[in-house]
């Protein structure tokens, strides 16, 4: 059986994708038009990690997991009440903004000493998971610049699975056509930047949110404000992703109907 | 001018309702919200409303709230829950959450309580030990069936109606031998009980059939005992079909260890410890405040499709090009139906304020009851009268105690002495809870479901379709079943009778009055004061009909004169609900700034909700002026003259003391309409339809 992991993942909150996100920008800079009121969720991308990552601490005996995060600490304990009921981590705070407008190598730099800052950490064992993308930016690059900050040359992204083999790990990751690079670690450290995985979203659990809580709530108390934006940065435009709802309410159609309908929708 | 910038979020309600600092219970909210949101709202959709039958489909919601830690909510720690303490606050909470989509799916949770209540409030240690750890939910590793549970108290008397005091169910000794256990025969037919479907324990309420068993009790019937347990033909409900009601038929024989609360041995008789009327008092006086919550979640879950109903209204049409305030406001450009939102808007807020704040009282109340109880016990006082003799001792203290708090200087040491003494604690929380349970449960649901029909025809056709975002329709019918559970309006319009003229109650509405005035005084521009007017009118109204008689010589106010004490009843409890509504928004006016994220636009957030409160404020002093109006001038001769009243001067002086207070009033539904036409919303419902 493998020594255990110390598995950090690296994430934060995005606002709730239900609701209307607008660009504004306000004294601060860019943002979104009351990004602060709007509820906010664990970004999702993340989400898989996390739920990946709390599998894997299962499996091998002994393993931990830490959530490192940046992100407005009110917010982010609204969001705990949520995100500790669904597995057992440990919380690591830096106090600041987690919205699309900061720069990556400003957010992986935080996120570097905030993981140098775990108590006890033996990097030698060391999974450092977090989303290949993000909900709130698309930039792919913060995990990527975070693995080099802290030296860790063995990188994976758009994970899919992350198997213990013995003592090695089995990762597939995401290539063009459907396709999966299945590679071998023999041993940590490594990053690993999240697709979607391949479980479901854990239940709720009261008593480990509970257990955790107990954990979280110093951890929040206890963050340290980290200043990161995108100093020098002039934003020329600033669009939401085009999308379309048109949602219409139909009952009582056949599958291959509706089948038909996508597929000459997609050729349209 | 800053205004309501978002649909008010967690961090908002948590300060309103006063569990910020609380996390089990904001955990309790994101689950139960979850299981709302997910499961019960994909079982409407699927169109499970549509049959009375108990579906595998139905089932699923079970197993979800059993994942989500809302059936083991009701159990402590020891017991495998995980909230310590009194769980009223906890149980409105959940049934908030889950009639925010489906009233049947939170009438499900709240009946598994409901069964567990006379357990809880009445039972022997023996009896917890030996149900409550079989209702969590197996944990990995653990192979065994979970309890479900149903609380049979109804009676089957077709053409005849209910009464919760007498019972049909029946209790005899079956066998008794020397030495032994007694075992005792228990007939029971059930009738509208909840849960009854899929329950393999059921606590019922029984009378004596024998004479060696003295009075009535509550008895633990389980699915395996000796005989037959038939659960029953599923009630053709018409509403709130995701829970499951049956008229159940049980015969079995069980030990009498499994009466509620234990029972003794004198001369040869059986004699219960607790009898089922003091076992269902104590159980309904905190299940019936989730009820009326209930309500109050489906008028604040129709602010959401409303407004985006309202907007989209005449989008895709040609007359409606985007940018023009046809597109953006579409039937908010008119007046009147942001008015009449405002309206159902500000009705939600209070019932929700009542509702809580009632919570919180009974969580306080639990201790102090279970205080009182152990006192007396110790000083060797037991039964009805005693007790009764016990605390009329100390009324006195407590009004004391009132008077002192009710001063801006009020003597220390006789606000410490009292605040330490249990007896006197329990008093005035019994006055409270006394007015404000039956308040929440009668106003709630009963004007509650009246503003549900508004906010369904704000829909218009839509609003009675099947398709109608937020199931508003459901949620309209629904409503007034939740107006009849536990106790129906007369119940509650019965008990109120009884209690809004208690020397204590009556001390406290000085007190809160005085409150009130001082708020008013700090800020004119809200309905404070014409709530306060309101209270003095309605005090003084209750003052003059108990000492007066009609032109027969008949008292006026009197338990059996319902057309006096009922429209009473009604007032206190509108006024009930505003007091409670304003309390909520001047502790999100002052905790506010604590919270970042709350901070944040809080000036335009507490405005809303202060003109909110000012609406419904007009709205109360309407209604209470008007039942006032009614009942003192009401009952003079016809051809008189209404000055001629004794107290004349008196009530016009206070009659136009509250008209005098409204001004401002239609301002600040001027106000809070605009608020509802800025104000943003998601792009889409977060439940399906």
């Amino acid at each position: 059986m493998s020594q255990p992991y110390h598995i950090v993942v690296c994430g934060s909150i995005v606002p709730d994708p239900l609701q209307t996100l607008e660009p504004a920008l306000g004294p601060a800079g860019w943002g979104l038009k009351n990004e602060l009121q709007l509820p906010a969720v664990l970004d999702p991308w993340v989400a898989h990690a996390l739920f990946e990552a709390a599998n894997l601490a299962k499996q091998v005996p002994g393993s931990k997991v830490t959530l490192v995060s940046l992100g407005p600490k009110a917010k982010l304990q609204q969001v705990m009440m949520q995100v500790a009921q669904k597995a057992p981590f440990e919380l690591v705070v830096r106090d600041g903004p987690a919205g699309g407008f900061v720069d990556a190598a400003e957010v992986a730099a935080v996120l570097a000493e905030a993981v140098n800052s775990i108590p006890g950490l033996d990097k030698s064992r060391l999974l450092l998971f977090g989303g290949w993308q993000s909900a709130s930016r698309g930039a792919g690059a913060t995990l990527q610049i975070l693995g080099e900050l802290l030296g860790i040359t063995e990188q994976f992204q758009g994970v899919d699975l992350c198997q213990v083999q013995g003592d090695s790990l089995l990762i597939k990751e995401r290539i063009e056509g459907g396709s999966y690079l299945v590679s071998e670690l023999a041993n940590p450290p490594a990053v690993l930047g999240w697709a979607t995985g391949s479980l479901p979203e854990p239940p709720n659990n009261p008593q480990v949110g509970m257990q955790n809580m107990r954990l979280v709530m110093p951890a929040l108390q206890k963050a340290q404000p980290a200043k990161v934006g995108a100093e020098g940065v002039t934003y020329a435009a600033v669009e939401l992703p085009r999308q379309r709802r048109e949602t219409r309410v139909v009952k009582d159609v056949p599958v291959d109907d509706i089948a038909r309908e996508i597929a000459d929708w997609i050729r349209s | 001018m800053e205004t309501l910038r978002t649909l008010p979020g967690d961090d908002v309600r948590q300060i309103m309702w006063r569990f910020a600092d609380r996390f089990d219970l904001q955990m309790l909210v994101q689950s139960t919200r979850a299981v709302a949101r997910s499961v019960a709202a994909r079982l409407v959709a699927d169109g499970q409303r549509t049959t009375h039958e108990w579906t595998a489909e139905k089932a699923s919601l079970l197993t979800a709230m059993d994942g989500a830690g809302v059936t083991s909510m009701f159990l402590e720690p020891k017991y495998g829950g995980y909230i310590e303490g009194p769980k009223n606050l906890a149980m409105s909470l959940t049934a908030f959450e889950l009639a925010w989509v489906d009233g049947g799916a939170a009438t499900c949770a709240l009946a598994s309580d409901l069964a567990l209540a006379p357990i809880n409030e009445k039972g022997t240690e023996e009896q917890k030990d030996f149900v409550f750890p079989n209702i969590c939910p197996p944990q990995p590793g653990e192979d065994r069936e979970i309890w479900r549970g149903a609380f049979a108290l109804t009676e089957p008397l077709p053409y005849v109606g209910v009464d919760t005091g007498v019972l049909v169910g029946k209790v005899r000794v079956a066998e008794w031998e020397e030495g032994k256990e007694p075992m005792l025969q228990v007939d029971k037919r059930g009738r509208f009980i909840t849960n009854m479907e899929f329950a393999n324990f059921v606590t019922a309420a029984v009378a004596s059939d024998d004479p060696r068993i003295k009075s009535s009790c509550i008895i633990l019937l389980l699915k395996d005992d000796e005989g037959s347990w038939d659960p029953g033909a599923p009630t053709k409900k018409l509403v709130h079909q995701l829970s499951a009601t049956n008229d159940p038929v049980l015969n079995v024989k069980v030990p009498a260890s499994r009466i509620i609360g234990g029972y003794t041995v004198k001369d040869g008789v059986i004699v219960p410890n607790v009898s089922h009327s003091d076992a269902i008092a104590s159980v309904f006086t905190r299940t019936r405040i989730p009820v009326g919550v209930m309500t109050s979640a489906k008028l604040l879950s129709a602010v959401e499709p409303v407004i985006r109903y309202q907007r989209q209204r005449f989008r895709g049409g040609e007359a409606a090009q985007p940018g023009s305030p046809r597109y953006e406001l579409g039937l908010q450009m008119n007046e009147d139906p942001c008015h009449r939102l405002v309206d159902v808007w500000a009705t939600g807020e209070a019932g929700a304020s009542l509702g809580f704040e009632t919570s919180r009282i009974c969580d306080r109340f639990d201790a102090l009851e279970k205080g009182k109880e152990a006192l007396l016990h110790s000083q060797g006082i037991s039964g009805v009268r005693a007790e009764a003799k016990a605390l009329k001792a100390v009324q006195d203290k407590a009004l004391a105690y009132l008077a002192e708090v009710g001063k801006p200087d009020g003597d220390a040491a006789i606000i410490a002495d009292a605040e330490a003494d249990v007896l006197v604690q329990f008093l005035v929380h019994h006055a409270m809870t006394g007015v404000l349970i039956p308040s929440c449960k009668l106003w709630n649901t009963g004007f509650g479901a009246t503003m549900m029909r508004e906010a369904v025809s704000l829909m218009g056709g839509y609003g009675i379709t099947e398709d109608c975002p937020g199931f508003l329709g459901m949620k309209w019918m629904d409503a007034q079943l939740e107006a009849t559970y536990e106790g129906p309006e007369s119940v509650q319009r019965r008990q109120l009778t009884t209690t809004i003229d208690q020397p204590v109650f009556l001390a406290l509405c000085r007190n809160w009055t005085a409150e009130l005035k001082a708020i008013a005084a700090d800020r004119p521009a809200t309905g404070a004061g014409a709530l306060a007017a309101s209270m003095d009118l309605w005090m003084w109204a209750l003052d003059y009909l108990t000492k007066s008689k009609d032109p027969q010589g008949k008292p006026l106010f009197h338990a059996k004169r319902q057309g006096v004490s009922f429209a009473m009843a009604d007032a206190v409890a509108w006024l009930m609900a505003a007091r409670c509504q304003l309390l909520d928004v001047l502790e999100l006016e002052a905790k506010g700034p604590e919270n970042p994220v709350v901070a944040d636009g809080l000036e335009g957030t507490v405005q809303f909700f202060m003109d909110l409160f000012t609406v419904h404020a007009a709205r109360t002093a309407g209604e209470v002026g008007r039942i006032v109006a009614e009942l003192v001038l009401g009952y003079l001769q016809p051809e008189g003259d209404a000055a001629s009243l004794p107290e004349w001067e008196t009530y016009c002086n206070l009659r136009c003391a509250v008209e005098a207070r409204l001004a401002g009033c239609r301002l600040a539904k001027d106000r809070a309409a605009h608020a509802v036409t800025q104000v943003m919303i998601p792009e889409a419902l977060d439940y399906p339809q």
